[in-house]
């Protein structure tokens, strides 16, 4: 890895920050953007989420894996403020962030799409893009009866969106409406929009569910390319060959809980993740985990 | 048959007082629900508030006309803050719901307060000072068709400007940032909280707006009328009301008033011309007798709806293409 000539500076530095970040659930990261303790999410009996200590480091690319039903989207909603917990305190950039409502989060820079996604469809492209802005004067009632107060900022507001648009190749759709885009260009425009918001971490639930494979490729850049321009990126996905790509950190979670940490090449290969993946526990077959755990590399180094 | 009669009826209908209450209160439910996805069911109240309000401040309490006018706007206001609050936190269908009771409620204490408000028989005497400001001397008689006395063509000029005004300021409102997110709030609520906006705030505000364009429909039914009853304000009347907004297609500025003026053309035509043709034996008597026409004209109108509906689901003025996104 290390032996890579041509790294992006982004790369390297998640790397270096990462290098010496023991493989262990709750490692103390160098320079945590978010750092979450003891969040509890109960569902009448079941309880979906108990996170003991996560962190989550600044400027690298960690992804929060784990079967279905492990929580991780239910950890997400809470970290964002979209549902609340029953118990637990985190904080985003030193600021305590539990029982602040979402919108606030979003306003403090962090900043999330959705797993089902959320384009607004009767909207244009372009005034969905412009929408993410925040600190808009127009945005005010009475502010906004005047067009000269907030023309200005109008135009700066649709620069900076038309740019975005060119840079996710979504230009030619600007005067579409959002619900004629596909599944694809919608998850795009999804993370685009969420630029326009200029959050210092952003948060993508499930970014290449329902994609092509060919669009895959470009959305994978554009999360790269969050991370070269600064920001954190945390993100849910089962996939484990996307996840192996673009993935500085990996977060394990099962049954609510944090049952690994490390890099994608340690967690992939961890005996836990892969009980955790196969049931080992449920099915009561025993296995060897090593051996599983080759055949697991085995089949994905193939592509 | 007596084609000057339903032609003048017809044609009076367009420009009307009544006509003019019903767009008020369209343009009011058209921010509400074409913009802001809030589905109000009892935009008849804020009508019933602002009516009462004024004719309670002068009639009943016997203060000055324009402090009426004050108090019946801030009832809208109130009313849309206490409709507010706890539902706007809540899924859109409970709205709906609190909407719906509300306005009964509050036609319901109209009757109830008879010691303030009339009861069932209502309030009268409270438009004079209106009438005294009338500039209009003589009453408008286009030849045989068209008479509009001195008192209704005082009230309609009043009413045009107020529809003027009120659809200036939501064509104004819905170009600017503040109407971008309004309509984001319609698509899809989560995702406008993502972006870090708050919905409930801007969701309050829709429903005050709203409510208070609609409650100067109330004031053009009071003054019009130179009467409040409380059944005025009906569930009918949030239906009809309901019809307009999608007659003109909804989330269009002049779909409310242009969508008014074609439901009572539509309806006055109706009401005009079948007695006349039971009367001229056009229609027979063992299908229709001219008792009947009146319930008819009705269902007439409830059928045009539904083919309206099927055929042209975005109104006269939306744009199909949009209507047919499918929301998510």
């Amino acid at each position: 890895m290390a032996a890579d000539t041509n790294v992006p500076p982004g790369v390297a530095k998640a790397r270096e920050a990462l290098k010496d970040v023991p493989h262990e659930p709750g490692a103390k990261k160098k320079d945590p953007i978010l750092v979450a303790d003891k969040v509890v999410r109960r569902f009448g009996g079941l309880t979906a989420v108990q996170v003991d200590h996560i962190e989550i480091q600044r400027g690298a690319i960690t992804a929060l894996i784990g079967p279905n039903g492990a929580g991780k989207t239910t950890f997400f909603n809470l970290l964002t403020g979209f549902d609340k917990p029953n118990e637990g305190n985190w904080t985003f950039n030193n600021d305590p962030l539990a029982g602040v409502p979402p919108y606030k989060v979003a306003r403090k820079g962090m900043v999330r799409t959705f797993q089902l996604t959320k384009a607004l469809s009767r909207l244009s492209v372009i005034d969905n893009m412009r929408l993410g802005a925040t600190g808009q004067k127009g945005e005010s009632f009475w502010q906004g009866l005047i067009p000269a107060l907030w023309k200005s900022q109008e135009e700066e507001i649709t620069k900076r969106a038309d740019e975005l648009l060119v840079r996710f190749k979504l230009d030619a759709k600007r005067g579409d409406f959002a619900g004629s885009l596909s599944g694809g260009q919608r998850k795009l425009l999804e993370m685009a929009r969420a630029l326009m918001v200029q959050p210092d971490m952003v948060m993508l639930d499930e970014p290449m569910a329902g994609v092509n494979p060919a669009l895959t490729q470009s959305l994978l850049g554009h999360v790269k390319s969050l991370r070269e321009d600064g920001m954190t990126v945390l993100f849910v996905e089962h996939d484990m060959d996307m996840v192996r790509d673009i993935s500085d950190w990996v977060i394990v979670m099962g049954q609510g809980q944090v049952i690994a940490e490390g890099t994608p090449d340690t967690v992939m290969a961890d005996p836990r993740v892969i009980d955790a993946y196969l049931g080992a526990h449920h099915d009561g077959t025993a296995h060897d985990s090593a051996e599983v755990a080759a055949e697991v590399e085995g089949g994905k180094s193939d592509e | 048959m007596n084609f000057e009669v339903i032609a003048g009826v017809s044609l009076e209908s367009l420009i009307n007082a009544q006509m003019i209450a019903y767009a008020l209160a369209a343009i009011g439910l058209n921010v509400h629900f074409g913009y802001t996805g809030l589905l109000n069911f009892g935009q008849s109240a804020f009508l019933g508030v602002a009516a009462y309000g004024l004719a309670m401040t002068v009639a009943t309490f016997g203060l000055p006309f324009w402090l009426g006018l004050i108090v019946g706007l801030l009832s809208a206001v109130v009313l849309a803050l206490l409709l507010g609050v706890p539902t706007l936190r809540l899924r859109a269908d409970y709205l709906a719901i609190v909407t719906i009771a509300a306005a009964e409620i509050v036609r319901l204490l109209f009757r109830y307060f008879s010691e303030y408000t009339g009861g069932s028989d209502g309030l009268q005497a409270f438009s004079d000072d209106f009438y005294a400001m009338n500039p209009y001397g003589s009453a408008l008689e286009i030849g045989n068709l068209i008479s509009f006395s001195a008192r209704e063509l005082w009230i309609m000029t009043v009413g045009w400007v107020l529809i003027a005004i009120s659809v200036t300021i939501v064509l104004f409102a819905m170009r600017s940032p503040w109407g971008r997110v309004i309509k984001a709030i319609r698509e899809d609520e989560d995702a406008v909280r993502s972006l870090g906006k708050n919905v409930v705030s801007y969701k309050m505000q829709a429903l005050v707006l709203g409510g208070v364009l609609g409650s100067l429909g109330g004031y053009v039914i009071a003054l019009g009328n130179a009467a409040v009853q409380p059944d005025t304000f009906g569930t009918e009347f949030t239906f009809y009301a309901y019809a307009i907004v999608i007659l003109g297609g909804a989330a269009r500025v002049f779909g409310p008033v242009a969508g008014s003026m074609i439901f009572w053309f539509l309806l006055a035509f109706v009401n005009a011309t079948l007695p006349e043709a039971i009367r001229a034996g056009y229609i027979p008597t063992w299908l229709m007798t001219e008792t009947q026409a009146g319930a008819v004209q009705y269902i007439l109108v409830g059928l045009g709806l539904m083919l309206l509906l099927i055929f042209r689901p975005q109104g006269l003025f939306g744009d199909k293409k949009e209507v047919m996104l499918d929301g998510r």
